[in-house]
């Protein structure tokens, strides 16, 4: 159950793109702040502007 | 299977027998004979349970049946699906190698290329596929009864929509995480490419056209429901204050957050709805809220709006994923009984929701619960540069379409528990069943399906609105069906604030495809564009912004509007339109998928995805035939353009003629455009399996994964 719910936490966390600020904070030596963030979001923004959304 | 599966034991077997001879080796292997008889037991349960369920489905006839019948059918099927024909798949004709670096690795940046767990993929990969196509296209196709869209949604899924995801997510992974349209390209030629593109923004117009109305039929003349939904607009802006500001990336927080802000508006849209002096503030008629949902998707495409769009796209995802999963829960919980036949007599075409004969306009209407061409565009997205082994594709492909078919069979039968009459009230445009609700209640009871207008007023007092008749486009069919369940497993409590609850789903979901879906096609079209005149491809050049934004939304707002004006509800033309621009992009898809199969000779399997091919193009084939050709104004375009010519003058007779046409010459296009990349295809396959060209694959070189110990 406790291997679930961790399981769980680590997809929602993904999905929700908290893994993906973490991985940018390793990759650009960065420590979370307001501006670390707001890269990230340009970042993110510029990447996910282009992906489709299906039907 | 069991074949080889046996040879296997033996040789373990004999190994084993070599090595050790002591009594506690025999044991081992006695209980690993006993382990495999067990799988062997447990798989014949769930088949025989499966087929049980099935054969009570398709054959039971005269009084209502469970729905637990279809869900137990769906499951089995599916999990008979995956563990017996998805394997065939990978092993023999894919020939999945678990030692072979995939993209994530290989061109691993932190950024685009990620090596990550297969479940967080399966997650994202079902987020990124699941849209609103599974749950309306169902609920339209009901009108046949249950039992022809539950037949194709779970046959189509196993045999077609997974196998097409499948298999391009494999051809993808390996040639580096290659689009559909570069794969056409490089694997059938340049008029593929073309085809795949010109396709997908046709897609994405008329779905953006059609989804939008959708939303405006939902919400029109309903405070409540748009109180709710416009609501979510400064609930956005506050999540991604806080966001930024406040909690930076704290995400699931602020998400979670968001949503309770969300149920806060669903109640206070109550209060709005019972307040007559604010109720008329949030009280539009249709061509308002089009009018706003177009200047919104404007919006949205051309300005910076990260602080709205980002919050939201969680926001909805979180509703999403979380409503998919109770709608589940519920149904099981509450086992309703399916009021809808098994089948209708509107298998001859003449029914009220949409007009066709059930071949082929079912399964052009249910689509992408079955099959869909957009998700080999998320399939050879995303998704292939997460992929962490070569051999988890067949979860994530197989397993993540098979899970959105289920969200299709729960549409199926949230409509199907609805009284007949109450779901064709419902779904009815006015021009189909008659003008006023009187008239509509003596067409519908007249087929066979009693209604009464105090049964429908009732229902509407429950659920807080005015009036549910004419309420096409199935959001508001569906949101009945699941704030019936919902209300159900609460002992009957609470039915206007469940239905509401859908309501927002829906159309928080299907804002957020709208906006999402501008931007993807504004910069598609700059992307195109740029290749005229390089400036207009400069994705951050305000004036190609401005210019890509009007010619996406006004090309999906022509349609939105052509629908609203539309006496017949505009889904009727709208939605078999979208189906078969849909089913001819998954056409391509397989086409491009067929072609690698023979080319990395394994013309033998050619049957696995050149049947499903086969089908789709007899199925859109016959219906763009019917949806220009066919002598019923009701369903062919040109038969309508010629009846409103013969008819009288009216201010708008030309717009409406233009509309027709413009609908048949899309159609016309495309079926000539996908019968060119159909005939490459077939060339290039002829070629390879006679003989005259080499079958050569243009795969990625092979790289051995470094993280062999991990598969071992």
């Amino acid at each position: 159950m406790k291997t679930f719910f961790e399981l769980m936490l680590a997809t929602l966390r993904e999905i929700f793109d908290e893994n993906a600020y973490q991985r940018f904070l390793f990759r650009t030596s960065s420590v979370p702040s307001v501006e670390s963030y707001g890269r990230f979001v340009q970042e993110r923004d510029a990447a996910m502007a282009k992906r489709p959304r299906c039907c | 299977m069991l074949l080889n599966g046996a040879m296997l034991a033996g040789l373990a077997c004999t190994i084993s027998l070599l090595k050790h001879h002591s009594q506690l080796e025999t044991d081992i292997e006695r209980g690993n004979r006993m382990s495999k008889l067990v799988r062997i037991l447990v798989w014949i349960v769930v088949a025989v349970a499966g087929a049980l369920s099935l054969a009570t489905v398709a054959l039971h006839r005269g009084e209502a049946i469970s729905a637990m019948w279809l869900v137990v059918a769906a499951l089995c099927t599916y999990a008979v699906g995956y563990r017996f024909y998805s394997k065939f798949i990978a092993a023999k004709v894919l020939t999945l190698d678990a030692m072979r670096a995939t993209p994530a690795e290989r061109l691993e940046n932190g950024r685009d290329f990620i090596r990550t767990n297969k479940w967080v993929v399966f997650g994202h990969h079902f987020a990124a596929i699941a849209g609103p196509g599974p749950l309306v296209g169902p609920v339209l196709a009901a009108q046949f009864g249950y039992l022809p869209g539950t037949l194709w949604i779970l046959a189509g899924a196993v045999f077609g929509g997974c196998v097409q995801d499948f298999v391009i997510l494999l051809c993808s992974v390996r040639r580096d995480g290659k689009s559909l349209g570069q794969m056409a390209r490089d694997e059938i030629s340049k008029t593929a490419g073309i085809v795949a593109f010109v396709a997908v923004i046709s897609i994405m117009v008329i779905l953006l056209a059609v989804v939008a109305l959708v939303v405006v039929n939902a919400l029109k003349d309903s405070p409540w429901g748009t109180f709710t939904i416009g609501m979510t607009i400064p609930i956005a802006l506050l999540m991604g204050v806080y966001l930024r500001y406040v909690r930076p990336g704290k995400v699931l927080e602020a998400s979670i957050a968001g949503f309770l802000l969300v149920m806060a508006a669903i109640f206070g849209g109550q209060w709005v709805s019972q307040t007559p002096n604010v109720a008329h503030l949030f009280t539009f008629a249709g061509p308002t809220l089009a009018l706003l949902i177009i200047t919104y998707g404007f919006a949205a495409s051309a300005v910076p709006v990260w602080l709205l769009l980002a919050p939201r796209d969680y926001l909805s995802t979180f509703v999403k994923l979380g409503t998919i999963a109770i709608l589940v829960i519920g149904v099981i919980a509450v086992r309703p009984t399916l009021q809808m036949p098994a089948i209708t007599r509107f298998i001859d075409g003449s029914g009220p929701v949409f007009a066709g004969s059930l071949f082929p306009f079912a399964f052009i209407t249910i689509a992408c619960g079955a099959i869909s061409g957009f998700h080999s565009l998320i399939s050879s997205g995303t998704t292939p540069k997460l992929i962490a082994r070569e051999t988890q594709t067949r979860m994530v492909g197989y397993g993540a379409m098979a899970a959105e078919s289920l969200v299709g069979i729960m549409a199926i039968i949230a409509a199907c528990t609805l009284q007949p009459g109450t779901y064709l009230a419902v779904n009815s445009g006015a021009g189909m069943v008659g003008q006023t609700p009187q008239a509509a209640v003596v067409t519908i009871t007249d087929w066979g399906f009693p209604v009464t207008s105090d049964q429908m007023d009732t229902l509407a007092k429950n659920v807080g609105e005015k009036t549910l008749f004419f309420r096409t486009g199935g959001a508001p069919a569906f949101a009945l069906g699941m704030a019936k369940i919902f209300s159900d497993s609460l002992g009957g409590k609470a039915m206007a604030i469940w239905y509401h609850f859908a309501i927002m789903f829906e159309a928080l979901f299907i804002l957020t495809v709208l906006d999402a879906g501008t931007r993807v096609g504004r910069f598609m079209l700059q992307d195109a564009l740029g290749h005229i005149w390089k400036p207009l491809g400069r994705t951050s050049w305000y004036p190609s912004i401005l210019v890509t934004s009007a010619l996406m939304v006004g090309g999906w707002g022509y349609f939105l509007w052509q629908g609203i004006r539309d006496p017949l509800g505009g889904i009727n033309s709208l939605w078999p339109l979208f189906g078969i621009c849909n089913q001819l992009l998954a056409a391509v898809a397989l086409c491009v998928a067929t072609t690698i199969i023979v080319r990395m000779g394994k013309a033998r399997y050619i049957w696995v995805t050149l049947v499903p091919l086969c089908w789709l193009l007899a199925v859109t084939f016959t219906a763009s035939w019917h949806k220009i050709f066919n002598p019923n104004p009701l369903i062919g375009f040109l038969a309508h353009a010629r009846q409103l010519a013969a008819g009288p003058v009216t201010a708008d007779l030309g717009h409406r003629l233009f509309n027709d046409r413009l609908d048949v010459a899309i159609t016309g296009i495309l079926v000539m455009l996908v019968t060119v990349v159909v005939i490459e295809s077939a060339l290039q396959w002829a070629s390879v399996i006679s003989g005259r060209q080499q079958a050569v694959t243009r795969e990625a070189p092979f790289v051995h994964t470094r993280y062999a110990e991990e598969t071992a």
